[in-house]
């Protein structure tokens, strides 16, 4: 979006290892400037690990961390231009809330009247004029989240990093957040850097995401190229709702499995077939090449999510159909079904 | 931990000394106790003649014997009371600050105060004094102990499951024989174990309330009757037993206590 | 048990009837005393007066008191400064061994009092083991005498309480949530200014707690200076035995004793606020 394509940041081949468990992985991942990039794993996959080194409270066992083009890699956190957004948030129990966005500008010794300015300013964008006097602990979630927020902010970082911001909140107020950060990204023009494991979050708010496993990186790319073409079956299975085929490809370069046909290119032998439930379409009995029957049906407002057992595979087929779109399916209903064969993967 | 923040170098060292300082005067007096000579002037050999002497002492026998009675008896009444009363005070719908500072005071009160109260309470009751009034007094602050030690479980006693043994049936007296009294057992040994050391250690007070005669003579008065002028080489070995004893008694403590940790 | 109302009173009743009838009513009794004069032999004369506690003022006696608050005060001083970097340290050790660590510190505070005195006796005699080692490693001069000092009272009190000022410390230490810390490095502030800045503000409470209790079991020490200050270095605890058991003025000895209580409340009192104030937080609400 309005992000250029300088990297700001570049993580060179960097690894990590506690005693015998490998953390962080050799990885190498470019950050470009002003851009919202998100970490995106399940727990354990090293994401957090990643981020500490970022911030300096893990030293990397390999590799460089090259801010603007200087490693940063040796300077304690203090000495670093980049701050942590907690995910506890960390605010000190002590302090008011002007107290604690005061605290990392003295750290700076900018002068009081200085101090004063950004802080009241940074207060007025995030909302927190009113809770200046505060102490944490008289805060509600949401307010304790926009602190911790301004706290990292108002030190204008050259990024900043967020630990699962939003985790603590319930769902209603991290849906919320969600467009506010993103909103806040635009508007202080900083490079943000977001771990979540949450994949919907970072599809929602991310310019472009890293998919990490196993400290590994599988994938990096805008939240459409994931979506839309995942590196590989664990992507395409973490990454929203996929139905997995597994079959064979032909000689004649066709996949095949019981009762369905597609045709994609791919080397002959065993394979899967990876297909979004938007992606496929459905009809009457006979009217279309993969007949099914449904077995459950899922009502989520707005769409519908019909499970078709076909002869294909074991685990039912997940189709997705507008709630207020033609049909009116019954639980036990026969129907038939088509791929989409320019809207699916191929695994092997 | 963490290389970058900190190394692991101080910490080590600190704890080096601060274990030095702590265990180096008690390890001394073990060694001590195990010297023919018995003094620190020299090491003349292993021996163990001065836990012979202790054998032979009469004067220590008896005071061995005083405490341990005392000890015993403090503990038993100590236990019951200190745990009925945490109960009490764990179930009460609302906090009450008088009971909190009251079950709290004999832990923090001065020694030598609750020592001279009770000295004139006893004499102006005019009863003669003796082991009886020892018992008496040590339950007071081991009564505190134990209270606290089983309050401290019943923090995070899961009381929905006494809400299910009553919903399976079970009467009141039923269900705090088979479920609440079994959960909170070893917390109350723990505590018992806590108030029985605490007994034999307990000096002061034990002085002032023995009365005059030689008879009710406790361990620790005699130690410090026997240490006020010097080196004793019988208190060396008296001393190593002694801590033994409580070491012991302390450690079983703190197993049943990490037994009984809710995760 | 389904609790109504009077169960829990009933179950508390005896406990409570022992500690009133054996610790309130004993410690009013004798408070009263000393609002009476002393009988001509000993005992207690009926007759209200006000000059036991005009008594305690007198300079002989205040000076006594202020010279035991200062050894306790010192005494207080000195456990801190080793208990806290011994709680730190101990806090920052491995999860797993953080436990053993600690029970061993605090171990030795549950063996006898007497004994673990006896065994600086034992160290600081003339003919004791330090002066024993000099003289092994060749000093020639006078035995050094560092038993019957004020400084051999001091070590002996630091020695007793330390375990449980690191015990106090570190229970707030480990309470911390360490991300606070790394918030605050990562804000800008090195290793020192962080300390200064959160940790220490933030364990106040359990300092608080450790300090005020050896303060108020040191002023109250009778054994201790009977034993290293070899009687020379009269503390407010000697002071209340001699008058209960040689001097035989008990209503001075109560009033004494009421100094002794009134200056343990007011402490305890401070160590409240000064808890309530720093209202730390407790562990992280959602570490990963």
């Amino acid at each position: 979006m309005n992000a250029s394509s300088n990297p700001i940041l570049r993580i060179e081949g960097v690894g990590k290892a506690f005693g015998p468990v490998t953390a962080v992985d050799d990885v190498t991942l470019d950050i470009r400037e002003n851009e919202f990039f998100a970490l995106l794993g399940p727990s354990g996959c090293g994401k957090t690990t990643l981020l500490r080194m970022l911030a300096g409270f893990e030293s990397p066992n390999a590799g460089r961390i090259l801010l603007e083009g200087k490693d940063i890699s040796p300077l304690p956190p203090e000495k670093r231009p980049l701050n942590l957004m907690f995910q506890s948030y960390a605010l000190f129990p002590h302090m008011t809330v002007r107290q604690n966005l005061s605290y990392g500008l003295e750290m700076e010794r900018l002068a009081r009247t200085e101090i004063h300015r950004r802080v009241d300013e940074t207060m007025a964008t995030t909302d927190l004029t009113q809770f200046a006097d505060r102490k944490p602990e008289q805060l509600s979630g949401g307010q304790k989240q926009r602190v911790a927020l301004a706290r990292a902010l108002v030190k204008r970082p050259k990024v900043l990093l967020l630990d699962e911001p939003l985790g603590a909140l319930d769902k209603k107020l991290r849906e919320k957040m969600q467009l506010e950060l993103k909103r806040m990204q635009n508007e202080v023009g900083i490079t943000f850097i977001i771990v979540t494991h949450d994949q919907e979050e970072a599809l929602v708010m991310a310019d472009r995401m890293a998919i990490l496993k196993d400290g590994r990186l599988l994938q990096v790319g805008a939240p459409e190229d994931v979506y839309e073409r995942p590196a590989d079956r664990f992507v395409a299975n973490f990454i929203g709702v996929m139905n997995f085929i597994d079959g064979k490809v032909g000689v004649d370069g066709l996949f095949a499995a019981e009762g369905l046909q597609v045709k994609a290119s791919g080397n002959a032998g065993s394979a899967t077939l990876a297909v979004r439930p938007e992606n496929i379409v459905i009809g009457p009995p006979g009217d279309l090449p993969v007949s099914g029957a449904i077995v459950d049906i899922a009502y989520h407002g707005l769409d519908r999510v019909l499970h078709v057992k076909t002869t294909a595979s074991a685990t039912p087929l997940q189709v997705r159909i507008p709630a207020s779109g033609a049909g009116n399916w019954k639980i036990g209903d026969a129907l038939s079904l088509k791929i989409d064969p320019a809207r699916c993967r191929l695994f092997q | 931990m963490n290389a970058t923040l900190s190394s692991k170098l101080p910490g080590r060292i600190v704890l080096l000394l601060v274990f030095g300082f702590l265990y180096l005067p008690i390890a001394v007096l073990v060694l001590l106790s195990f010297n023919a000579s018995g003094l620190p002037t020299s090491w003349s050999g292993f021996s163990t003649r001065w836990y012979g002497a202790l054998l032979s002492n009469t004067d220590i026998l008896r005071a061995a014997g005083n405490t341990f009675i005392v000890a015993v008896f403090a503990t038993v009444i100590s236990t019951v009371l200190g745990t009925l009363l945490a109960l009490g005070m764990e179930t009460r719908r609302r906090k009450s600050n008088g009971l909190e500072a009251l079950a709290f005071a004999p832990m923090v009160i001065p020694d030598i105060v609750l020592a001279v109260a009770l000295l004139t309470f006893f004499s102006r009751l005019g009863l003669t004094m003796g082991l009886h009034t020892i018992v008496i007094s040590h339950v007071i602050f081991d009564l505190a102990f134990v209270c606290s030690v089983v309050r401290a479980r019943l923090k995070h006693f899961d009381f929905s499951i006494v809400e299910a043994s009553r919903d399976l049936g079970a009467s009141g007296w039923t269900t705090f024989w088979r479920v609440t009294f079994p959960v909170l057992l070893p917390s109350i040994v723990a505590g018992a174990l806590l108030a029985f050391t605490l007994s034999v250690d307990e000096f002061i007070i034990a002085f002032f309330t023995a009365g005059a005669g030689r008879s009710s003579i406790t361990l620790p008065m005699q130690i410090y009757s026997m240490i006020r002028f010097g080196i004793t080489p019988e208190v060396n070995a008296l001393a190593t037993i002694v801590m033994g004893v409580s070491a012991t008694a302390l450690l079983i403590s703190q197993w049943l206590n990490r037994q009984q940790q809710v995760p | 048990m389904s609790f109504n109302a009077t169960r829990p009173t009933l179950l508390a009743a005896p406990g409570v009837a022992w500690l009133v009838a054996l610790m309130v009513v004993p410690c009013l009794l004798v408070l009263s005393y000393a609002f009476f004069e002393r009988g001509v032999w000993g005992g207690v004369e009926y007759t209200f007066t006000l000059e036991n506690f005009a008594r305690v003022a007198d300079p002989l006696y205040a000076k006594i008191f202020l010279n035991s608050a200062r050894i306790a005060l010192t005494a207080t001083v000195v456990a801190i400064l080793i208990a806290y970097p011994a709680a730190y340290a101990i806090s920052r050790a491995p999860r797993m061994s953080q436990p053993i660590l600690l029970f061993f510190a605090v171990l030795p505070f549950w063996s006898n009092y007497l004994i673990r005195t006896y065994a600086w006796i034992v160290l600081l005699n003339r003919e004791g083991l330090i002066n024993n080692l000099l003289r092994s490693l060749g000093y020639t001069g006078e035995p050094l005498s560092m038993l019957y000092t004020e400084s051999a009272v001091i070590t002996g009190l630091v020695y007793n309480y330390l375990p449980f000022v690191i015990l106090a410390i570190y229970s707030t230490l480990s309470r911390l949530n360490p991300e606070l810390m790394e918030a605050s490095r990562d804000l800008g502030a090195g290793p020192v200014r962080t300390f200064l800045r959160v940790t220490l503000p933030l364990t106040l409470p359990g300092v608080a707690a450790g300090g005020v209790f050896v303060f108020v079991l040191s002023i109250g020490n009778f054994v201790t200076p009977a034993l290293l200050g070899g009687g020379r270095f009269q503390m407010v605890g000697n002071l209340v035995y001699d008058q209960f058991l040689t001097a035989n003025d008990w209503p001075f000895g109560a009033a004494l004793g009421a100094a002794l209580i009134l200056t343990m409340i007011v402490l305890l009192l401070l160590q409240a606020r000064a808890t309530a104030h720093a209202s730390g937080e407790r562990k992280g609400e959602a570490a990963q």
